[in-house]
């Protein structure tokens, strides 16, 4: 699945690299190698946590779902999300995108293929379904990024 | 030879109390070598960030379901998954999972489509385990792959098909367990879960409500006989010999309430349509009803 069509798409590099790392590995680790990612999802900074409603609930995810990109003065994007314990599936493609996102420009952001979460292989041991949470979390991110631009050009 | 029933005295109320085990019960009987303890979650993760000790994993949606076709594997993949489980034929099954169990009474219902005769759930599931802070372990047990037969799944007796809800119209009790809000066809997905997409929102003509939430105590056991009974059978007037249809979304929750009323109260023929509200509120030409009320079958 995915195979030639995806994995040739241009991606900024944190992206590149944890994709690579995903199709490196056998597809049967695949959701252990996804499980170490989830660990790696950054707390929420305070601003976040202390005030949860100023966060987007992702409805695309099973699980209750809490993310925002936030675009710099700079103009460097940063992605943060929130995921129950439990739901480790679910924090773990927040940590892609954490990781993925974090640091690229707005541009990059906007330009990113909305087919990234078919991107890591994922497909088969985490299934569409499941993988349909990303794609939910990566297009509101994108709108929120083309949000916060278009509130400064005005 | 099966694993003993727990003698629990909340389970011994039940109509088949040997379907059910209590926390205590399987922590006793861990080490039983005619058991096995299987976790079936939503999340696919959720088994690798621990478990019960010795539990292997069963993942509904990658391991039950046909690869190409709607539908649950067939014999021979049956066969092979449970082999490779070290699940026998006459093992007895532990099942437990999150969200109350959804996902492990669908993994019941599925093995029992394939006639697995002792397959029981851990009341409370997962969240009771952890919350009593019970052992888990992150080990994943190397089981011997075991003897398995192949099966023919049957689907006539626990499972409905589209057509078998058509015939059954207007003759029975038809149970939705979604929420209310997808039931009156204000919302065409169960909150928090809209990745499974209908065309149109409402219930099947006839469908009483009762969403599968109330089948369950606070703590994510199932409610005493006399509570399901008030439940069920006074509060829809069904009676155990009443042929019986549950539905949802895709199965899963109606498994929970296909569990209770079979093994809990004693139901003797409730079928699950797993084809469910993604399946009729899309089908073309089939009618449905929206609003509170149950609406009636026109044939």
């Amino acid at each position: 699945m995915g195979g030639m069509s995806t994995s040739t798409i241009p991606l900024p590099e944190a992206l590149a690299e944890l994709r690579d790392a995903f199709l490196d590995t056998p597809e049967k680790e695949r959701l252990q190698l996804l499980l170490e990612v989830s660990r790696e999802l950054p707390p929420l900074p305070a601003r976040y946590a202390d005030a949860p409603e100023r966060l987007e609930r992702v409805q695309e995810c099973q699980s209750p779902v809490y993310a925002i990109a936030e675009v710099s003065d700079d103009g460097l994007v940063a992605f943060h999300a929130s995921a129950p314990e439990e739901a480790p599936t679910t924090r773990g493609f927040a940590s892609i995108l954490a990781q993925g996102l974090t640091g690229l420009t707005a541009q990059q952001v906007l330009d990113l293929p909305d087919e990234l979460p078919l991107m890591f292989g994922l497909t088969r041991s985490v299934s569409l379904l499941r993988l349909n949470g990303m794609a939910g979390m990566l297009t509101r991110a994108k709108r929120q990024v083309r949000e916060q631009l278009a509130a400064r050009t005005v | 030879m099966p694993a003993p029933t727990d003698p629990a005295q909340k389970l011994a109320e039940y109509a088949h109390p040997e379907r059910l085990v209590t926390t205590q019960w399987l922590a006793d009987h861990l080490k039983d070598p005619e058991l096995v303890v299987v976790e079936s979650d939503e999340d696919v993760l959720l088994y690798e960030t621990g478990h019960i000790p010795g539990a292997v994993k069963v993942d509904w949606h990658t391991e039950l379901q046909h690869p190409v076709v709607r539908d649950y594997l067939d014999d021979e993949a049956f066969a092979g998954l449970m082999r490779a489980k070290g699940i026998g034929r006459d093992t007895t099954v532990v099942l437990y999972g999150d969200k109350n169990n959804w996902w492990a009474a669908y993994t019941a219902w599925v093995f029992t489509l394939f006639g697995h005769r002792d397959v029981r759930l851990l009341d409370g599931g997962r969240g009771l385990w952890t919350a009593e802070g019970r052992d888990l372990t992150t080990d994943v047990p190397a089981r011997e792959a075991a003897e398995y037969p192949v099966v023919e799944r049957d689907d006539r007796t626990i499972r409905a098909f589209k057509e078998d809800v058509q015939a059954h119209l207007g003759l029975g009790p038809l149970v939705d367990i979604r929420s209310p809000q997808e039931y009156t066809g204000e919302r065409i997905s169960i909150p928090d879960y809209p990745e499974e997409g209908v065309l149109r929102g409402g219930h099947i003509p006839t469908a009483r409500n009762v969403p599968w939430a109330r089948a369950v105590a606070e703590d994510g056991t199932y409610k005493t006989r006399a509570e399901l009974e008030a439940i069920y059978t006074a509060g829809l007037g069904m009676s155990p010999s009443d042929d019986v249809v549950t539905y949802c979304r895709i199965g899963e929750r109606s498994s929970h309430t296909w569990f209770a009323l079979t093994y809990l109260l004693g139901y003797e023929n409730v079928r699950n349509y797993d084809g469910s509200w993604t399946e009729w509120g899309n089908a073309v030409r089939a009618p449905i009803a929206q609003g509170e009320e149950p609406g009636e079958w026109v044939a």
